[in-house]
């Protein structure tokens, strides 16, 4: 061996057990990568089969089968009022809710009325205002149960409540079907009404509002800093602070928010416009490192191309650069945008976790957002909350995955190759 | 070193340059250069890797600006205007003067497109049928048309490489430059593909003046009339190429010729 000139030999003990300790350690970081995966796939598994399980049941309800007789227990209305805008108040004030808790009592037996939800007469409102003709004879409404009852036939349950719960299915009285006002309403206190419509209309507004200024301001600001600014302290200085831009906690741009755009600019509180606002300002600087990024790697021989034929700065920027770095710029943009889709931080700060009973309607208008209506929800005391936190989580996880499908499909159309 | 101008007889050169020196920040690159490009010639630059034929060559249309921190002193014209003075417009100089690179760069778009973007961005054709006459012509004259006329919407990217070179070649003439500077254009390619390039470069010789950098002497002998030797940022000599290469002055220059180094 300490002879130079003789030839290395591969067979020697020295030389094999080196052989046999590098296939080792490839063996254990393959060993290790599988692991990590397969660690994440589980985690990954895991909550969506939580999430689906808990969820399924937030989009279902259970209703109760109530006959009304309104020959019985007449609803004294001029039937010309029912088209007028106030009708909802009107036959609010003729005491629905009492003919409706009544005709419960009558019909389920002893404490009926506390068998459906407090607001099931609104129910019973609408199908009136759809079809007066109800008013003048007996039909059965189906009417959502209170929450206890419905917890209760899902999930089955002991003691009295249970032995009520049979008894109305074996009435025939109960059905478990998909809950359309879910994806109507807003939030509200009752679980039988409440809503995700509102803030997933809300979180719609939001993110758009925030698109629409971090999207254009920062590809230029990225254009810029890449294709023009010269290199000198000052854009040093601007580099930094937009990589440390970017590292700041979600809830100082909340702060950052209040102050400059609620309390000096005065505008609406708790609305998509101040809330997108925020978010742009959070989300910029990410857009602005990942379309510097995409824009350093078009190919410089791409610009000489163009310079050399005679095409001037803008037109190299616009005809070449951007078209080739725009599948880059669209990943980093949907990727920062999911991330301000389940931001909740900043958005406490500007209103937007009071309690709204509305949808929306339009950029100025109180709003909540999606995973603030989640964090609301698991808040409340009354369990038919419980699912509906479920299936809100499931609501804004189904809208991140399109937005992550889109930027995929975005990035795959675009991308060209060479 | 001393440089008789009488045996180049070009009395109306195209591009003249004189007195050029090059620097990147504090580094000087290129050392007072003078050379004649004539319009009907092919001229050849030569010398050994970094001795500054790419970077006098990227000055001759400005393209060292797109450089941080690169300077060009001293005066290079254009048809006896300045190329640096402040009135020239740097866009209208790179579409007179047209480049092309040593490696094969077409855009990541249609042949068509390719050989199409200089003369619409230069506004240069009046219709489609105007630009599609364009295209054919400047296709045929790098010698591509036959290969290409079925498959002018294919993407550029997807030819061979000395099919790319010749659609750079082809986009280069679309604009209808006056000179066409070349940098290193086959040093990417194999020797038939450059066997290709070389005979563009004989048929395009009379309409357009042609400057070539290459690492090849066979390649500067092969194509061009005059050659320039440059070595460590300087012109050492300038001549018909004939001359250069059978009977050099200056003894870097035989040097070099001999493959003593380089």
């Amino acid at each position: 061996m300490s002879n130079p000139t003789a030839p290395t030999d591969w067979k020697a003990p020295a030389m094999q057990k080196r052989i046999a300790r590098r296939y080792a350690a490839e063996r254990r970081f393959k060993a290790l990568g599988l692991g990590a995966v397969l660690l994440s796939g589980f985690f990954l598994a895991f909550l969506l089969f939580v999430m689906v399980g808990n969820g399924a049941r937030g989009f279902t309800y259970t209703h109760v089968a109530v006959p009304i007789d309104f020959k019985a227990m007449p609803l004294t209305i001029d039937a010309a009022r029912l088209d007028d805008p106030d009708a909802d108040q009107a036959i609010a004030s003729a005491g629905l809710a009492d003919i409706v808790a009544f005709a419960a009592d009558e019909a389920l037996g002893d404490g009926g009325s506390g068998l459906i939800s407090e607001n099931a007469w609104k129910e019973v409102r609408s199908e009136i205002k759809a079809d007066p003709e109800l008013l003048n004879g007996k039909s059965v409404f189906e009417l959502p149960a209170s929450s206890t009852i419905d917890i209760a036939a899902k999930e089955g349950a002991k003691g009295d409540l249970g032995a009520r719960v049979d008894a109305l299915k074996r009435d025939g009285r109960l059905s478990t079907g998909f809950h359309w006002p879910f994806f109507r309403n807003a939030d509200a206190t009752d679980p039988a009404v409440a809503g995700i419509w509102g803030a997933l209309k809300g979180s719609v507004l939001t993110i758009f509002i925030a698109f629409l200024i971090a999207f254009p301001t920062g590809v230029l600001a990225a254009l810029y800093l890449e294709e023009y600014a010269p290199r000198n302290r000052w854009t040093d200085l601007i580099e930094v602070s937009i990589n440390n831009l970017a590292a700041v906690p979600s809830i100082i741009f909340g702060l950052l928010a209040l102050a400059v755009f609620i309390n000096w600019f005065g505008l609406c509180q708790a609305s998509p416009l101040v809330g997108g606002l925020t978010l742009a300002l959070m989300t910029m600087p990410v857009i602005v490192i990942a379309s510097r990024n995409a824009i350093k790697s078009v190919p410089p021989s791409i610009r000489d191309a163009a310079l050399g034929v005679g095409a001037s700065p803008v037109q190299v920027v616009f005809h070449h650069v951007l078209p080739l770095a725009l599948p880059g710029i669209l990943t980093g943009t949907i990727i920062g945008m999911a991330r301000a889709l389940g931001e909740t931080a900043p958005l406490l700060l500007v209103g937007m976790r009071a309690f709204i009973g509305d949808v929306p309607g339009g950029i100025c208008s109180p709003s909540t957002v999606l995973p603030m209506q989640i964090f609301l929800w698991s808040d409340e005391v009354d369990r038919g909350f419980v699912e509906k936190t479920s299936a809100a989580i499931i609501v804004l996880l189904i809208v991140l995955l399109s937005m992550n499908a889109l930027a995929i499909y975005l990035r795959n159309k675009f991308e060209k190759r060479w | 070193m001393t440089m008789t101008q009488d045996d180049l007889s070009i009395a109306d050169p195209k591009m003249r340059a004189s007195g050029v020196s090059v620097f990147y920040g504090e580094k000087q690159a290129i050392n007072d250069v003078s050379i004649d490009v004539g319009t009907d010639l092919v001229t050849a630059f030569i010398g050994p890797s970094g001795c500054g034929k790419s970077t006098f060559l990227r000055s001759l249309n400005r393209m060292n600006d797109t450089i941080a921190g690169a300077k060009v002193t001293g005066t290079i014209e254009l048809d006896g205007e300045d190329i640096y003075a402040p009135s020239m417009d740097v866009v209208q100089l790179r579409a007179r003067v047209g480049m092309v690179f040593q490696k094969p760069n077409p855009f990541p778009k249609s042949i068509y497109d390719n050989v199409a973007y200089g003369s619409r961005i230069h506004g240069l054709a009046s219709g489609k049928a105007d630009l599609d006459v364009i295209v054919e012509r400047a296709l045929t004259r790098a010698g591509l048309w036959d290969e290409v006329k079925d498959r002018l919407a294919e993407s550029g990217t997807a030819l061979s490489g000395g099919q790319q070179q010749r659609l750079c070649i082809a986009r280069a003439i679309a604009v209808d430059p006056e000179v066409i500077l070349m940098d290193e254009p086959c040093s990417a390619l194999d020797p038939i593909a450059t066997a290709k390039i070389e005979e563009l470069i004989h048929e395009l010789r009379g309409k357009y003046a042609i400057v070539i950098v290459t690492h090849n002497m066979q390649q500067a002998a092969r194509v061009s009339q005059r050659t320039a030797f440059f070595h460590l940022g300087t012109l050492v000599e300038y001549g018909k190429t004939t001359d250069i290469f059978t009977n050099p002055k200056a003894e870097r220059t035989k040097d070099y010729i001999t493959g003593r180094y380089g």
